[in-house]
């Protein structure tokens, strides 16, 4: 009977509401729930209840829906027989398959050895581990598995029969006339003072955005059904994107595949920053790839190694690509990544030493048999004479890559070749650091951003870009989506550098429709060399209604990363074929010049305090109310319906005990 | 109270006066308690109920449901004669009850008769159709000649002498919806008309329970709404096998590819489905819409290690474990993303090397011969040996191309069973002509079709009957708009199902069936139907006590005090007389 109870029964329905399977059975389960409350209701006030009770008989299962009947029906059914009936060994007329076979006979070949010109799959599956020593001493390693497929889902009969790329988002794809999609979950927060650039950047939680192709007419329903269907593949609760945290960005996330689309009402963008990433995302993400965990590269993401590190990230990035130069086909690309970082240095062993089984208590055995390339990087750049770590197995294969405006140089494994694997058939990968020095450069441009402000009224966002340039100044796209909550105020916008007001060269606001749309803040900012650049932004923090409050209030709301993209002036000439093999970590972003390269950088989320009541006030309220109400109501009903009158005064008790004295003495009363 | 009451007695005029007063402001706050404040209360926390059509599903809740096929009598030349030809009834309805349950009455009608003509003679092109050699021949060129309704039966009566059918065949059914039956020596010789057609009437009941539908099958079909009690194990094997009636399937073939590095599988799936199964769709086309796909999946293991037999050199898989093998690959195969339909599984299972050749073994510990099994209401496994291609010297991965004949004969069989397509057998002395390349007879999916629709509209009135009930029974249910729309348009759709069943147009009962149970369905499983459940009864207690309690205690007090006042002055009163 206590609020609180009330309020985790309204969170409960909300969850209830939430979860899509809406079964009969649950129903029932409510209300024999409600029945027994009710018959205790019933009891305990029984003074005052009137007599319209309900009848509380149990419910007889009589409307346990048609489907729960029959299919408890046909398990009894089947109980006894279980080896009998369940499974029938299947007899084959002849003559039903015959007739049709006759019809076939030219076509249908025989079943042969096929000759060795077989022809070229359609779909190419390469796999690739990059690690990189990090200067922290914690170690950077990415897998990235890509599959390709020449193939074209929007074709009037659709695509139906697959091989390599996973049915389920084909599927996907197809139905909801996806042009690009990309989705990460993450646990934690690259730190990129610390570790430098990650080859995939990802916020914090959950991130979610779709390119739609324009064929589609309602984009909204759309999003939203793709949302729930995502959120049952990746068992992920993305089910919770709706209006309320999704925006349109009119720049800042232009398709990374081919095809030049301008008009942004078909892209949406989300992010869940409190979603807690953990085995149950990353089971469905390896059943995505075709060899699943069972062989390749992917033997290595064991959960319980992978989520003991300091930061993780996965993801899936689907876009279609160019096959060859002239880009005259093209192909659909399924990019699956994880991140991690691992401390290794911090976690048990002094010794600065890391070996692949340390990291993920596996070697490797073989490379996936469908993999048409399957290698493994360790980035040596700052190691070019083995003085500051030494590698075992050594390998002579050298490979050089730009990568995120730098030349790097990779050892390379190449798992596909029998050599690698040496005489014991197993690579684990040792490295044995021999100084501690060497110092990182500073990534030339990273943020971070953070809430100032007292009290719990008004707050002030504030957002730091650095760029580290030493003369250059470049370009960025600053993206922020506010729930709507905190009501920005927009007039107190103000960006400074170098202690002097910086106009943003374009703005695009949207401000929030309660309960409806989030803030969205695009900017244009120019960084100056060697600077730091402030955004800062007042709000006023609204009032929730008390139904709309999470199961733990106190805990805070999450405003997701602000996303800030950008074209960094690189040192070294970038790579702009993009059909040129490449190993897949480079290859990622489309680069369009020689001169720049293109940077992501998520900032922290924030977690900020609302004015949270007290959940058992209403209840309090409308006690103390009813009380004063009953007060009042009952001093009127005595003055109206009783009648007063005056009565003899009882004498006081000094003159009784006085006359009971006198009457002992036998003087007369008072 | 008592004494105050003694007191007013004798005290002045004017106090007996604010004594009615007082009274009379006691009874007026009770009234207008109960006038302005209960029908208030009453007001403001009433959920939002729709009007439903309670008493049209109550009606629907008792199901009474009438088939009836149109069936067509037509005498060949030299079956009957001259005078007996005038003779020809014109109508005849022949009705057949069969109580399938206590509360629950099917009815069967048997024979409807339609055209106004429904016992005729054959026409000049009738009799030269069956003048053709064999009867495949008559009964396609009899298609040609006129093309009968969905759900309709023609039964060309042919005298003894004719040669279509061989010797010990009396009745034989075709492709599509015709029978021919001979009429035997007996039958015949010096028998009055009405005997004539009196001998004939089993007969053609007979065709008709092959050709449309039986007691049997209404019953399975019925069996969400009817306990079923099947008389041996075969027919609950038969009737739990088959896929419950749904608008849609999704078939999914599999590949499994448990050793990609030693077998590098080709399968020509897209060609195989154009060929071998899109045909029968096609045909299925009316019942339901089906989608098809494939996946090949890689390192999916079964479930059972199977076991090495010496004498056969193999590895074997028994019956009793099959039910096993299955549940680590279910786990791979994945929902369909797109559709919520259910789907049908088959699987292409090529061992592995190290368990290959790899046989299954049924009850009776005999190999199967078609190596593949099925279970009912999920989908079907077949095991493909790749084992002789292995040579001494093999180099390893061996490109294997899949005979598809092999396998889609397999997985088509399959089909048709999942999809409830029996085969059942026929009675003695019919002949029941071999399905052609779409692997289905006209009438045998008028068969299905008939029994889809009842089994369409016993599933939908069971979904509405049992919505209605539930909102009966928890009146804290919101009933929308919207549910009260799809209800009454659920209960539209079952009656004119069941009114076209009636009148035996069954392509139009299957279209309404089927928009019933969508409707049903959407209704049923509504998620506003959930939202004020959690409203609980405690605290709205809560939230009334205190307000209700001191203010109905006082207003309760007085009038038990007005009610006991007025009881003893009428005794006084009697007192006085007396």
């Amino acid at each position: 009977m206590t609020p609180y109870g009330s309020s985790s029964l309204a969170g409960s329905t909300h969850d209830a509401l939430t979860r899509k399977s809406t079964t009969a059975s649950r129903k029932m389960a409510a209300h024999r729930c409600s029945c027994s409350s009710w018959l205790f209701i019933l009891f305990s006030l029984s003074v005052f209840v009137v007599a319209d009770i309900h009848e509380t008989t149990p419910v007889n299962d009589h409307h346990g829906g048609a489907d729960h009947n029959a299919q408890t029906a046909e398990q009894t059914a089947d109980q006894p027989a279980v080896e009998g009936r369940r499974w029938e060994a299947t007899e084959v007329k002849e003559a039903a398959t015959v007739d049709a076979a006759a019809d076939t006979q030219g076509t249908s070949a025989p079943e042969t050895v096929v000759p060795s010109s077989v022809p070229q799959p359609k779909d190419d599956f390469q796999e690739e581990l990059v690690i990189r020593p990090l200067h922290s001493g914690d170690i950077y390693a990415s897998f990235q598995f890509r599959t390709l497929w020449d193939t074209d889902f929007m074709r009037e009969n659709k695509v139906s029969h697959y091989r390599l790329f996973p049915k389920s988002l084909g599927q996907v794809i197809s139905k909801f006339s996806v042009r690009e999609l990309h989705i990460s979950f993450t646990q934690g927060y690259w730190r990129t003072m610390q570790w430098g650039q990650p080859f995939i950047p990802s916020p914090p939680g959950a991130e979610l955005w779709v390119w739609f192709q324009d064929s589609v007419t309602d984009v909204d329903a759309t999003w939203k059904e793709l949302t729930n269907v995502l959120s049952g593949i990746f068992c992920a609760s993305l089910n919770f994107i709706d209006s309320t945290n999704t925006v349109q960005p009119s720049a800042s996330f232009k398709p990374l595949g081919i095809g030049n689309v301008t008009d942004h009402s078909f892209l949406r963008y989300a992010t869940l920053p409190r979603e807690i990433v953990c085995t149950e995302n990353l089971t469905p993400w390896k059943k995505l790839l075709p060899c699943g965990s069972k062989a390749g590269l992917a033997v290595l993401l064991k959960s319980e190694k992978l989520f003991h590190s300091s930061f993780h990230s996965q993801a899936v990035h689907i876009r279609s690509v160019c096959q060859d130069w002239q880009c005259k086909t093209t192909s659909w690309e399924l990019r699956q990544t994880v991140n991690s970082v691992f401390d290794l240095h911090n976690s048990g062993q002094a010794k600065r030493e890391w070996s692949l089984f340390k990291m993920f208590s596996r070697t490797l055995t073989e490379a996936c048999p469908l993999a048409s390339s399957s290698k493994l990087y360790i980035d040596i750049t700052d190691n070019p004479q083995g003085e500051q770590f030494e590698l075992s197995p050594a390998t002579s294969l050298l490979s050089q890559a730009v990568v995120l405006g730098d030349r790097r140089t990779f050892s390379v494994y190449d798992l596909t070749q029998e050599t690698t694997f040496g005489s014991v058939r197993s690579l684990n990968l040792l490295i044995r650091w021999k100084s501690n020095e060497g110092e990182m450069l500073r990534p030339l441009l990273h943020a971070e951003r953070y809430v100032a402000g007292y009290g719990l009224q008004t707050g002030e966002i504030h957002t730091l870009m650095y760029n580290n340039h030493p003369y250059r100044s470049f370009p960025v796209l600053l993206l922020d989506s506010v729930p709507w909550y905190l009501r920005l105020y927009i007039h107190t916008l103000s960006v400074t550098s170098k202690g002097k007001d910086n106009k943003p060269s374009y703005i695009h606001y949207e401000p929030s429709k309660d309960r409806v749309k989030p803030h969205l803040l695009e900017m244009l900012i120019q960084l100056p060399p060697n600077s730091v650049t402030e955004v800062t932004v007042q709000f006023e923090r609204a009032l929730l209604k008390w139904t709309e409050y999470p199961p733990d209030p106190n805990h805070g709301f999450y405003v997701g990363s602000s996303v800030i993209s950008s074209l960094v002036p690189s040192t070294v000439a970038m790579d702009t074929n993009s059909t040129r093999e490449r190993p897949l970590f480079s290859s990622f972003f489309p680069c369009k010049e020689e001169s720049s390269y293109f940077v992501r950088i998520y900032t922290e989320p924030l977690l900020v305090n609302l004015p949270t009541p007290d959940f058992s006030m209403p209840y309090n309220v409308i006690c103390l109310t009813c009380t004063v109400v009953a007060v009042g109501y009952g001093s009127l009903y005595n003055l109206l319906t009783r009648s007063f009158q005056i009565e003899e005064p009882n004498p006081g008790l000094a003159k009784r005990i006085a006359n009971v004295i006198r009457k002992m003495r036998g003087v007369p009363p008072l | 109270m008592q004494h105050d009451r003694h007191r007013c007695k004798c005290v002045t005029q004017s106090v007996v006066t604010s004594l009615d007063i007082s009274r009379l402001a006691a009874l007026s706050i009770a009234a207008v308690v109960i006038i302005v404040g209960v029908p208030l209360w009453w007001r403001t926390t009433e959920t939002y109920r729709a009007w439903l059509p309670v008493s049209q599903i109550k009606d629907l809740a008792k199901l009474q449901l009438h088939l009836s096929a149109d069936v067509e009598v037509v005498f060949a030349r030299g079956t009957v004669t001259p005078e007996q030809q005038k003779k020809v009834p014109l109508t005849q309805t022949q009705d057949e009850e069969h109580a399938v349950d206590g509360d629950l009455l099917v009815q069967f009608i048997i024979l409807r008769l339609q055209n106004m003509k429904p016992y005729r003679t054959a026409t000049i092109m009738e009799e030269d159709a069956l003048k053709k050699p064999t009867a495949a021949e008559a009964d396609l060129s009899l298609h040609m000649l006129s093309e009968s309704p969905c759900g309709s039966l023609v039964v060309y009566v042919i005298p003894e002498s004719s040669s279509l059918l061989p010797e010990d065949v009396n009745v034989y059914i075709g492709q599509r919806r015709t029978a021919l039956v001979r009429i035997s020596a007996q039958m015949r010789v010096g028998k009055t008309l009405e005997q004539l057609l009196a001998q004939l009437e089993p007969r053609i009941k007979q065709v008709l329970q092959v050709m449309s539908f039986s007691h049997t099958d209404i019953t399975v079909a019925l069996s969400d709404r009817v306990r079923f009690r099947p008389g041996n194990k075969e027919s609950i094997a038969d009737s739990m096998r088959a896929f419950k009636s749904s608008p849609g399937y999704e078939i999914t073939f599999s590949l499994l590819n448990p050793d990609p590095k030693s077998h590098q599988l080709h399968w020509d799936i897209e060609g195989a489905v154009q060929t071998y199964i899109q045909p029968l769709l096609t045909k299925l086309s009316p019942l339901a819409n089906f989608s098809i796909d494939s996946q090949t999946l890689y390192y999916t293991m079964l479930g059972v290690t199977p076991r090495f037999d010496s004498s056969l050199e193999a590895y074997t898989l028994n019956a009793d474990s099959l039910a096993h093998v299955i549940n680590p690959v279910e786990a791979r195969l994945g929902s369909n993303a797109a559709s919520s339909n259910p789907v049908l599984n088959f699987l292409l299972y090529v061992p592995d090397i190290r368990h290959s050749p790899l046989y299954i073994h049924d009850h009776r510990k005999q190999e199967v011969p078609s190596n593949a099994f099925h279970s009912p209401r999920w989908g079907g496994i077949m095991v493909y040996n790749v084992n002789g291609f292995y040579g001494s010297e093999t180099e390893f991965p061996v490109h294997v191309n899949i005979n598809m004949a092999k396998v889609m004969g397999v997985f088509l069989a399959q089909l048709r069973l999942l999809l409830g397509v029996q085969s059942l057998s026929p009675p003695p002395g019919f002949l029941v002509a071999p399905c052609g390349s779409t692997g289905l007879a006209d009438w045998e999916l008028d068969r299905l079709m008939w029994s889809r629709s009842v089994e369409n509209i016993a599933t939908a009135t069971t979904t509405i009957t049992s919505l209605a009930q539930l909102l009966d029974q928890i009146g804290n249910i919101v009933i929308n708009d919207n549910i009260a729309q799809q209800v009454s348009s659920a209960v539209t759709s079952l009656q004119l199902a069941m009114a076209e069943l009636e009148v035996g147009n069954l392509g139009f009962a299957l279209q309404y069936s089927k928009e019933a149970i969508l409707a049903s369905e959407k209704a049923f499983f509504d998620p506003s139907l959930l939202h004020l459940l959690y409203f609980p009864d405690d605290q709205k207690f809560a939230i009334y006590i205190p307000l209700f309690l001191p203010m109905c205690v006082p207003i309760l007090l007085s009038m038990l005090k007005i009610v006991s006042e007025v009881r003893q002055r009428r005794r006084e009163k009697q007192a006085k007389k007396e």
